[in-house]
């Protein structure tokens, strides 16, 4: 009870019954939700490539200009020419957080898939494989062990914990952080959005006018929120991206 | 005080100090973040400003500031939830 408002506990707001199955294999809305993004990210690039015309239309448009996004806006910029054999990887992980993460917005579904920790967490583990199996590929496991954990021109007096701190933050915080900030993230908008809808609802009951400055407030953060699905998905790419471009070039 | 104390509900205690402990944690967790991305935007407006052309490459290291001192304020976040009720 805020303000004599019954505010939905949050297990509410992002737990949703089970439609079939049970246990681990358990499918509920997020789970279809999932698929359809899945669904949506290789369609975009499949049915946009099957006929290549010279001046694109439709759906090529869209993939053309997503392909030039990751490719001139995240690799170039952050790991190089030599990258560019990961924009395929990058780009499938930037369409299909952007397109989890839209869900949020849908009227009608209004639940961002990447609400739950269990796809950020998964998604993070994969950029953690991804880019410790880029660092051992392209300098060999010792010489990769040694440019991630020691960096350069640092004094022998406090080499030890200058290593302990860098090895936590290769194994443990980078994707702890990359999970935590996607999924906090669109948590948090996702109850901005219930917050203020319970607000408006009660407050159309109760006063029909008094309902205009938080249905207005409500606008504003619906579009201030698809900013945030885009600006998500975009950091997490680009991290993604300095992760690998780090392991590959261990001087920068 | 204590007398007081003794006539609550069992568990109403606890859970008005969850609370408490909640707004603590969120709000001591989103400080440093607050001044730490102030800084980030404000030196990137600055560099923007002087130098136009560079503001594509200013802009995205700008965006990777902010995600790396946000994160500290987002474990806050999450930690409330945590925080067993």
């Amino acid at each position: 009870m805020i303000f004599g408002l019954e505010f939905p506990p949050i297990s509410h707001v992002v737990e949703w019954p089970t439609l079939f199955g049970s246990g681990a294999f358990a499918v509920n809305k997020v789970i279809i939700l999932m698929w359809v993004s899945a669904a949506l990210s290789f369609s975009v690039f499949f049915l946009g490539s099957r006929k290549q015309a010279l001046v694109p239309t439709g759906l090529q448009n869209v993939a053309e200009s997503a392909v030039d996004f990751v490719e001139n806006g995240i690799v170039m910029e952050t790991i190089g020419p030599d990258g560019l054999k990961y924009t395929p990887f990058l780009l499938t992980m930037f369409t299909f957080i952007l397109s989890c993460n839209i869900w949020g917005l849908m009227p009608g579904i209004q639940m961002p898939v990447n609400a739950r920790i269990a796809l950020p967490a998964f998604l993070a583990v994969l950029v953690w494989a991804v880019y410790h199996v880029t660092g051992i590929m392209s300098q060999g496991p010792i010489k990769y062990f040694k440019s991630a954990t020691i960096p350069p021109g640092v004094p022998k007096a406090i080499l030890p914990l200058v290593f302990f701190i860098e090895l936590m933050g290769i194994l443990i915080t980078r994707p702890l952080s990359l999970a935590v900030r996607l999924f906090a993230n669109m948590i948090a908008g996702h109850l901005l959005l219930v917050t203020f809808a319970v607000l408006c609802q009660a407050l159309w009951e109760a006063t029909k006018l008094g309902a205009a400055l938080p249905f207005a407030l409500l606008v504003f953060l619906s579009a201030f929120e698809i900013l945030v699905a885009f600006l998500q998905a975009y950091i997490f790419t680009i991290l993604a991206a300095v992760y690998i471009g780090g392991a590959m070039h261990p001087e920068h | 005080m204590l007398q007081l104390l003794a006539q609550q509900a069992p568990g109403e205690l606890e859970a008005g100090l969850t609370a408490i402990g909640r707004g603590i944690v969120y709000g001591g967790a989103a400080i440093g973040p607050g001044i730490g991305i102030g800084i980030v935007v404000g030196n990137a407006i600055t560099a923007m400003a002087r130098q136009p052309e560079a503001a594509g490459m200013v802009r995205t290291t700008m965006f990777l500031g902010i995600a790396f001192t946000e994160a500290l304020a987002l474990f806050g976040f999450v930690l409330a939830f945590i925080i067993a009720g």
